[in-house]
């Protein structure tokens, strides 16, 4: 799970385009990761278990941790730590993994990506550490009877797979798998009470320079706002039909788009 | 050989996607200023191995051919088994894919085995003087453009977003080296199938892909109010989407969702209707690159990215519009 700037944030890059300015903004939880945590809480719900919530980021990520404890998870595990600072999706898989090894597991939920960065990759990167199978972007998950495999749905372009995995294995969850819930009143309390533990490296057992920036395969040089549009025109006539004959033409001739 | 590309071709069905022929031609540009040559992988069921000869019209100068049964149907197990061993053998500079939904999933999975970095979704690239690849790719749905560099000297792996990289017209006199790669794949080692494609929409082209896209938002007003949108699409051969709104309402399927937390499109035209144009779904499609809106409110912030805008009622425009247009489509 991973906390991110809400959608509403204007994004306002830095003066040195090194990263984007981190003032007056609020965090929330990853919204795909937020089908993740209430899939695997209705699993819960279903067949028993537990849900642990980790998390790689600054210390500010503990709000997001103690929303999916309000929504029913029973654990939570920060990895923080300055050596896990800007990594990759490589680095911070490679941190992740070293995590999870630790905790017994037969499921896994990732966002299909984060809406920040976009990257859509550390979910199978992970499997790849794990030496997992994974299954992106799902919108159906059931868990056969006899509770060694499961079925996905995975839509594709024009059309959606169904989709059979053993397990353990890793998901990655899409918008449409389910309405994640809020979290009530009680649960928000009782959350406080939840064990959630913060980890470093050194208590991973991790080279500092294997993760985070240092362990990272690719570097953002540089950010730069959207390409700026052209000034548009707002195309007037007489009648609906002159407007929209005037607007055909100009898409005909002058876009030359149709 | 740290000049070449390696590209992987997507096939559905046994037809290629039209990705493929965009990765291939931004690989070609790429491998004439590194002098390298470009090797595409093909992967598919038995019959694939005809389709590998005319990669070369679009500048592949060589074809590896992965034929087998478990590989008709793309999963995510065996193909990146075949093609983990192959490009680590041929280890090229840079690895090209697409970012379709296939394209997303084997790369990043293909990337890790490679310990390899990855820059996913990409509009442009670059070489530097060394030859290394800077990848630009929107961030934050388009909010900002990153330049990623590569660090550590292993291959760099990245993917093209779907309809932004120009397709080279095709040059029939361009011959490919097509050679087998020997497929030796476990089966019982492979932990996912497909079980069944469902709702497999011929000829329905995916937000991701399409060209043109018409959309409606909260001024739609409902469901059925749709069909009017349907009929424009149907003219011009788009596609349509939605606003998260007019999604969260229950009015189409999440998969028609154009934004922050819907798809990033970048067809050639996309004509808004009835959407005010919030900062998320803005963001998802101001890449396009000619952009038309129809809303009744003048302040609409829609109408601060659109090229040509129509102030007034989309229930009165559209209709004409899809008149006018069908007019000069039969001409």
């Amino acid at each position: 799970m991973k906390q991110v700037p809400d959608t509403e944030t204007q994004i306002k890059i830095n003066p040195d385009g090194t990263g984007i300015v981190a003032d007056d903004i609020k965090w929330i939880m990853n919204p795909y990761d937020e089908f993740g945590v209430e899939e695997a809480l209705r699993i819960k719900e279903k067949l028993g278990g537990t849900v642990t919530v980790i998390s790689v980021g600054p210390k500010r990520a503990t709000e997001a941790i103690r929303t999916a404890l309000a929504m029913g998870a029973d654990k939570g595990m920060l990895l923080v730590d300055e050596a896990f600072q800007n990594g990759d999706a490589y680095a911070t898989a490679k941190a992740l993994s070293e995590a999870i090894k630790n905790v017994p597991f037969d499921l896994i939920f990732c966002g299909q990506r984060a809406i920040d960065d976009d990257g859509a990759s550390v979910g199978a990167a992970l499997a790849h550490f794990l030496g997992i199978p994974q299954v992106s972007l799902v919108t159906k998950v059931e868990i056969t009877d006899d509770g060694k495999a499961l079925t996905a749905h995975r839509p594709i372009e024009g059309a959606t797979l169904l989709i059979h995995s053993e397990l353990p294995a890793l998901l990655t969850a899409q918008k449409g798998l389910n309405e994640p819930r809020y979290a009530s009143l009680p649960g928000i309390m009782k959350a406080k009470k939840k064990p959630l533990e913060e980890k470093t490296a050194s208590d991973l057992g991790l080279d500092p320079s294997s993760v985070g920036s240092q362990g990272s395969r690719t570097r953002v040089r540089k950010l730069t706002p959207p390409p700026a549009r052209k000034p548009g025109k707002i195309v007037q006539g007489e009648t609906v039909q002159e407007t929209s004959a005037a607007l055909v033409r100009l898409l005909r001739e002058e876009a030359k788009v149709v | 050989m740290a000049k070449n590309i390696c590209t992987v071709a997507e096939q559905r069905n046994g037809e290629l996607r039209k990705i493929t022929y965009e990765v291939i031609s931004e690989a070609r540009r790429l491998a004439d200023r590194t002098g390298g040559k470009v090797v595409t992988f093909l992967l598919g069921g038995p019959d694939i191995r005809e389709k590998a000869s005319a990669l070369g019209a679009y500048g592949a100068d060589e074809v590896r051919v992965a034929a087998s049964d478990h590989l008709s149907t793309y999963t995510t197990d065996a193909y990146c088994q075949v093609l983990a061993a192959g490009v680590a053998k041929l280890d090229p500079a840079i690895l090209l894919m697409g970012a379709s939904v296939e394209g997303k999933d084997l790369s990043a999975r293909l990337a890790a085995a490679l310990g390899a970095g990855i820059a996913m979704d990409c509009t442009r690239f670059d070489l530097d003087d060394e030859f290394n690849l800077i990848a630009t790719r929107p961030m934050y749905a388009g909010k900002v453009f990153a330049e990623v560099e590569f660090c550590g000297g292993g291959i760099q792996v990245a993917t093209a977003r779907p309809n932004v990289m120009t397709v080279t017209p095709p040059d029939d006199s361009r011959k490919a080296l097509v050679e087998d790669l020997p497929v030796t794949l476990d089966p019982s080692a492979l932990k996912t199938r497909v079980i069944e494609v469902m709702g497999d929409a011929a000829g329905k082209v995916d937000l991701t892909e399409a060209e043109i896209i018409v959309s409606g938002g909260r001024g739609m007003k409902d469901a059925e109010n749709f069909h009017i949108l349907e009929n424009l699409a149907s003219v011009l051969g788009a596609t349509v989407g939605a606003s998260r709104s007019a999604v969260d309402a229950g009015w189409r399927s999440h998969s028609d969702q154009v934004g922050q937390t819907g798809k990033t499109v970048t067809p050639n035209l996309y004509i808004a209707c009835g959407i005010s144009g919030s900062i998320q779904h803005l963001a998802g499609m101001s890449s396009s690159k000619v952009i038309v809106a129809v809303n009744k409110d003048p302040d609409a912030p829609i109408f601060q990215k659109a090229d040509y805008g129509i102030v007034g009622d989309l229930f009165d425009y559209v209709p004409v519009l899809t008149e006018e247009f069908r007019k000069i489509k039969s001409e």
